[in-house]
């Protein structure tokens, strides 16, 4: 079974977001970035499921800049086999990189793919629900556990009240949720070895894919300042505060 | 043209976030239609029938939709999808599941998630877990949205008598099986609805110390909620983490304690009305965000805190 996985490579989350003074974005000059949290865990898990003999291979792809082959070298140095990067410049909406990752599937032929169920940056959620829709292939969404079987997945998802368990046919899509594995850390010598493994670089358009945005983005603004608050003496005072001022208990 | 809603239901009644969908809904254009795709699920239509913002609802009544999968869902969707100018449904884990599937099959750029509706096209939208807030415009001919259904007060329940008409129903996909469902069933509020949350931090130092939050949580009938850093010091369980990677809350009132404050962790409750800090560090970042800060050894103010709760004569649920 191959497996795909999807990654992105986004604003670190431990960064302190700037909105640009015009208003046309955030500022992602000299700041920190890394890959989507959720995308570790699909990397994660299609990893171990190919040390379980499970998965043949597993190919990591990556649809933005070239910076982005940072992000598909780092899934090579957890243990993807190769990566493919789909060059595209400026915002590349949901829409089109599942339009992308359609023409690569159809090349690659993956069992299945994997992804995070939401970027951190722009959070859509919407590329791995968008590709099956293109795919006409199922889709197993939140996953926090996956189980193989002979030609489906038992997929357990995480939803608002609580667990849901699905069985989908292969080939599928699963978009991975923060608790379905601890993803690991790269050892160097794995990093070492990751920098000699391929990673094929194609553009959008090579894939005939039109990326111009559907959505246009009028600004971008800071959230409302919440107005200062008040330090209080003691526990005593709290309470009343709490009781008589904001009136929530 | 009109809107139209797809309801989440368990076929006997509509989940509470479906009536602040309609009210945004109703809030882009008047005209709004709700789709119920039910087995046996009457009650279901009727009640939404009775919704005073809802013009007409459209019931398929099938076994195909006995449960609820995308795939069976998308199908009928998509074959009343061409008369609607809008498409929209609540962006919880339901709605998040299924808009992204329908807009992909109209070829249309979903707006997730919105928290304001500016014109029937332009909406506002939290970017960044809520650290920035951008307003768009979808040039789309058909527009899929999704809402933040706490952004949006619930549509009142009753005066109104839409017609209700039957639908048909989609296509049966072969592609997915539902299995099972294991609601979390607990006396206490779910940590994305609660009126309070209390959440602690690393101060706490252990998973055992958690004890002193969930007697202050019992006593305020309130969520438990945890940083990130609580989380992975193994004290509590992820699916209580609050925060960018976790989940986002809007209480009545969050309570902090020990929490410093990291970007992730204020990113995913800052929007509270009321937060209340509790860190024996006078310079944590938290205090930042706090209307009431209290600098105090967290060991001492917790027992004290419930100890005053315990004095009130009446707390609110």
């Amino acid at each position: 079974m191959k497996i795909l996985v999807a990654v992105k490579r986004v604003i670190d989350y431990n960064v302190q977001i700037r909105v640009k003074e015009d208003g046309t974005g955030v500022v992602t000059d000299n700041v920190k970035m890394s890959t989507n949290p959720p995308d570790d865990n699909a990397i994660e898990e299609a990893v171990k499921l190919k040390e379980a003999g499970k998965a043949t291979e597993v190919v990591a792809v990556s649809v933005g800049e070239e910076k982005a082959q940072e992000t598909v070298r780092k899934a090579l140095a957890v243990g993807a086999d190769r990566g493919i990067l789909v060059k595209a410049d400026g915002v590349i909406e949901p829409l089109a990189v599942s339009k992308i990752l359609q023409k690569v599937v159809e090349k690659e032929k993956p069992d299945l793919v994997f992804m995070g169920k939401q970027a951190i940056d722009d959070d859509c959620n919407q590329t791995g629900q968008m590709l099956a829709a293109l795919l006409n292939w199922p889709q197993a969404t939140f996953a926090s556990k996956i189980e193989v079987k002979d030609k489906s997945l038992e997929v357990t998802r995480e939803i608002d009240e609580g667990l849901e368990t699905i069985e989908v046919n292969v080939p599928a899509i699963v978009t991975c949720d923060l608790r379905l594995n601890e993803p690991r850390y790269a050892s160097l010598p794995n990093i070492m070895k990751a920098k000699k493994k391929p990673i094929e670089q194609i553009t959008a358009s090579d894939l005939g894919v039109d990326t111009k945005p559907r959505i246009e983005q009028i600004k971008v603004e800071e959230p409302p300042k919440r107005k200062a608050g008040i330090k209080v003496a003691s526990v005593e005072e709290l309470v009343q505060k709490l009781k008589n001022e904001a009136k929530v208990i | 043209m009109s809107i139209l809603l797809i309801a989440e239901h368990n076929n006997k009644e509509f989940k509470p976030f479906t009536l602040n969908a309609i009210s945004a809904a109703s809030q882009i254009n008047e005209d709004v239609h709700v789709l119920v795709l039910g087995s046996n699920s009457d009650s279901v239509a009727k009640s939404i029938s009775e919704v005073p913002n809802v013009k007409k609802v459209i019931h398929v009544n099938n076994s195909l939709y006995e449960n609820y999968l995308a795939e069976n869902y998308t199908s009928a969707v998509i074959k009343l999808a061409e008369s609607y100018s809008h498409i929209v449904c609540s962006a919880n884990t339901f709605g998040k599941n299924l808009m992204p599937r329908v807009a992909a099959l109209l070829d249309v750029s979903q707006v997730s998630d919105i928290t304001k509706v500016i014109a029937e096209d332009t909406f506002l939208r939290p970017i960044y877990a809520g650290n920035a807030f951008a307003t768009v415009k979808s040039t789309d001919k058909i527009k899929c949205v999704t809402i933040r259904p706490t952004s949006f007060d619930p549509a009142p329940t009753s005066g109104g008598s839409a017609e209700i008409i039957n639908g048909d129903p989609g296509d049966a996909s072969e592609l997915s099986k539902f299995i099972k469902k294991e609601e979390i069933k607990s006396d206490r509020p779910e940590l994305g609805t609660a009126r309070v949350v209390v959440s602690g931090g690393r101060g706490m130092q252990s998973g055992e110390n958690f004890k002193l939050i969930t007697a202050v949580a019992d006593k305020l009938n309130a969520a438990i909620g945890a940083s990130r850093a609580a989380v992975d010091a193994g004290y509590i369980t992820n699916d209580h983490q609050v925060g960018q990677t976790g989940k986002v809350v809007v209480p009545d009132l969050y309570i902090a304690v020990g929490i410093s404050g990291a970007i992730q962790h204020l990113a995913g409750m800052k929007e509270s009305k009321v937060i209340v800090a509790i860190n024996k560090d006078g310079e944590a970042p938290i205090f930042s965000v706090a209307d009431y800060g209290l600098e105090a050894d967290l060991f001492e103010a917790l027992p004290k805190f419930l100890e005053e709760l315990n004095k009130l004569n009446t707390i609110q649920k």
